[in-house]
């Protein structure tokens, strides 16, 4: 991994809080993410999990701390970015993949328009094109290239993640977050979409946040993993080291917990 | 009530001073959508409530005005938007496109080039051109102050992956002076290129909506389109039957029940003052006047 080496941080999260009134959503969270790394963040429902990562990727401000991304100019504070600058990021530099489908998705729009529709965004111009590439990028996440033209209502549950995955994708953004992108989907379903997104990052080098409650998940995916408890950063480490031997109390909790499964 | 309750052109002061406000902002920001208080008027909406307001605001005594729905001056819409005015202005109305001041439309631009001493007042059901693919109002909004349209174009990629071609062909959207993307109401996709460039002020009403936006005079208008699609303004290929006009706006008409039809100019002003001129189409007989 990239972590021990001078890279600068794609991403830097300093001291990170987000509370709703009296509740804590997540607290003084800290952590840097290296250019091609992917990180794990664990922990049981109602962690916090899913509050810091939508702080981090704008969809929430958080009550303080700060969130540096390396842009293609320098180093720049996330939070402080102005509104069109921030969803211009959102859209090019950035993807985020849903836990449903049907939050990331259009879904009155064909597949082709779903994985267009960020070209078009950066101002895609010609329709053979936008087509070909939306092609190319179905026949990466596995849908045949005669679904093109339908809607993703007409797919399964693991076919609508996979064309979310595509529809993120395809502008070949710098660094992706997704939350919980195998929950809801049957065990045999979940295999496979793992294995396509394990394929996925080796080959394009993603850079990754990953939220989950399953291990199993950053077992496969992340180099590096972070644990979460009452909205609290309670352990992070490297994945195996983290697993294979839990420092915390409570990751011990979360690790046991698993092998009882 | 009785009419003399009635202020001049229905609407009180208050009311067009704060119309003429949102058309000032609207003539200010070229395409830009402005809220205004759209005011209860005696007709439904759909009856274009917008428009008429915006006519109400824009109107003076001296105003010769023309109604047109779809092309022709002697539809219900029309006639009783013309009465309305007749009755609560008294403004002297016309027919004739080349006489009027100001001309308020639904789903038509006139053929006859417009001048700089007109102002036409489009009738407008829905201003929101993304709605299409984005219900939600608040991102509208954030859409067109950040300028984020790429939706416009997945809008017209379905169209394509769906049917071929850009089958958009009413409502076709446009871009303002290279900023806001616009809604030209259900006008003909063929009329397209008449509203940029044009010497009159065009002004848009959406009463239901409470929305105005403006082109004015010499704003530059272009249709979106793709590299490999460009945007084709089409028209039935015919002539019209009755005046013979090559590049005017055509109505199919079915005349009998064998499968009779005949194509005419939706723009009734242009194609009689065409026949009044010595053309005869296909079809038609050549008019008295041009007779003598
Ligand atoms: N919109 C919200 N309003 C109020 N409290 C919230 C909201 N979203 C999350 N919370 C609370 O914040 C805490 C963290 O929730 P969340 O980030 O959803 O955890 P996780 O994704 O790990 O399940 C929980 O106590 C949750 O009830
Ligand atoms: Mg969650």
């Amino acid at each position: 991994m990239n972590a021990m080496t001078e890279t600068r941080p794609l991403l830097s999260v300093r001291n990170l809080t987000k509370r709703y009134g009296p509740r804590i959503g997540c607290a003084d969270v800290s952590f840097n993410l290296y250019p091609g790394e992917v990180l794990g963040i664990v922990g049981e429902s109602g962690s916090g999990k899913s509050t810091l990562l939508s702080c981090l990727a704008g969809h929430q401000t958080p009550d303080t701390g700060e969130v540096i991304f390396q842009t293609a100019q320098g180093p720049r504070d996330v939070l402080q970015m102005a509104e069109p600058d921030r969803r211009r990021l959102g859209r090019t530099d950035w993807a985020f993949v849903h836990q449903n489908p049907r939050d990331g998705l259009r879904m009155g729009v064909t597949a082709g328009g779903n994985v267009g529709e960020r070209l078009m965004a950066v101002g895609a111009r010609h329709y053979g094109d936008i087509r070909e590439k939306a092609t190319d990028w179905l026949g990466r996440v596995e849908i045949a290239a005669d679904r093109i033209d339908d809607r993703p209502r007409q797919f399964s549950g693991g076919m609508q993640q996979r064309l979310q995955i595509a529809r993120n994708l395809v502008t070949g953004p710098r660094l992706v977050f997704m939350d919980e992108p195998t929950g809801g989907l049957d065990v045999s379903v979940q295999a496979r979409l793992l294995d396509l997104l394990r394929g996925l990052v080796r080959d394009l080098g993603l850079s990754v946040i990953i939220v989950t409650h399953d291990l199993a998940v950053v077992r496969l995916l992340a180099h590096r993993l972070m644990v979460m408890k009452s909205g609290h950063v309670v352990e992070q480490g490297l994945t195996d080291q983290v697993l294979d031997d839990p420092q915390h109390g409570y990751t011990q909790l979360l690790v046991s917990s698993i092998l009882q499964v | 009530m009785t009419d003399q309750a009635y202020n001049f052109a229905y609407l009180d002061e208050q009311t067009k001073r704060m119309i003429r406000r949102a058309i000032l902002k609207g003539v200010a920001v070229p395409g830009y959508q402005v809220p205004f208080a759209s005011r209860e008027m005696p007709m439904p909406y759909g009856w274009g409530t917008g428009g008429v307001q915006v006519t109400a605001a824009c109107l003076m005594p001296e105003d010769v005005l023309k109604v047109i729905d779809q092309g022709a001056d002697d539809t219900t819409n029309a006639v009783s938007i013309r009465k309305f005015f007749q009755r609560t202005a008294e403004v002297a109305t016309t027919e004739a496109t080349a006489e009027a001041t100001v001309i308020q439309t639904r789903h038509r631009i006139p053929e006859a080039a417009l001048t700089k001493d007109q102002i036409l007042v489009y009738q407008v059901p829905i201003p929101e051109p993304l709605r299409f693919l984005e219900p939600r109002e608040t991102e509208t909004r954030k859409m067109h102050s950040l300028e984020e349209y790429g939706l416009m174009h997945v809008k017209l990629y379905e169209d394509i992956a769906r049917h071929g071609a850009i089958a958009t062909s009413y409502a076709y959207p446009v871009k303002v002076e290279g900023r806001y993307v616009m809604d030209p109401s259900p006008i003909p996709k063929f009329d397209n290129p008449k509203l940029s460039n044009s010497p009159a002020l065009q002004l848009f009403g959406a009463g239901r909506e409470q929305r105005i936006y403006a082109l004015p005079p010499f704003t530059h208008v272009v249709s979106l389109d793709f590299d490999d699609h460009p945007f084709e303004p089409s028209k039935a290929p015919h002539d019209c039957d009755l005046c013979g006009a090559s590049e005017s706006y055509l109505d199919e008409v079915i005349t009998d029940d064998h499968g009779g039809r005949m194509f005419v100019c939706s723009d009734t002003d242009f194609c009689r003052t065409r026949r009044e001129a010595g053309h005869v189409g296909r079809l038609g007989t050549p008019s008295q006047e041009a007779a003598e």
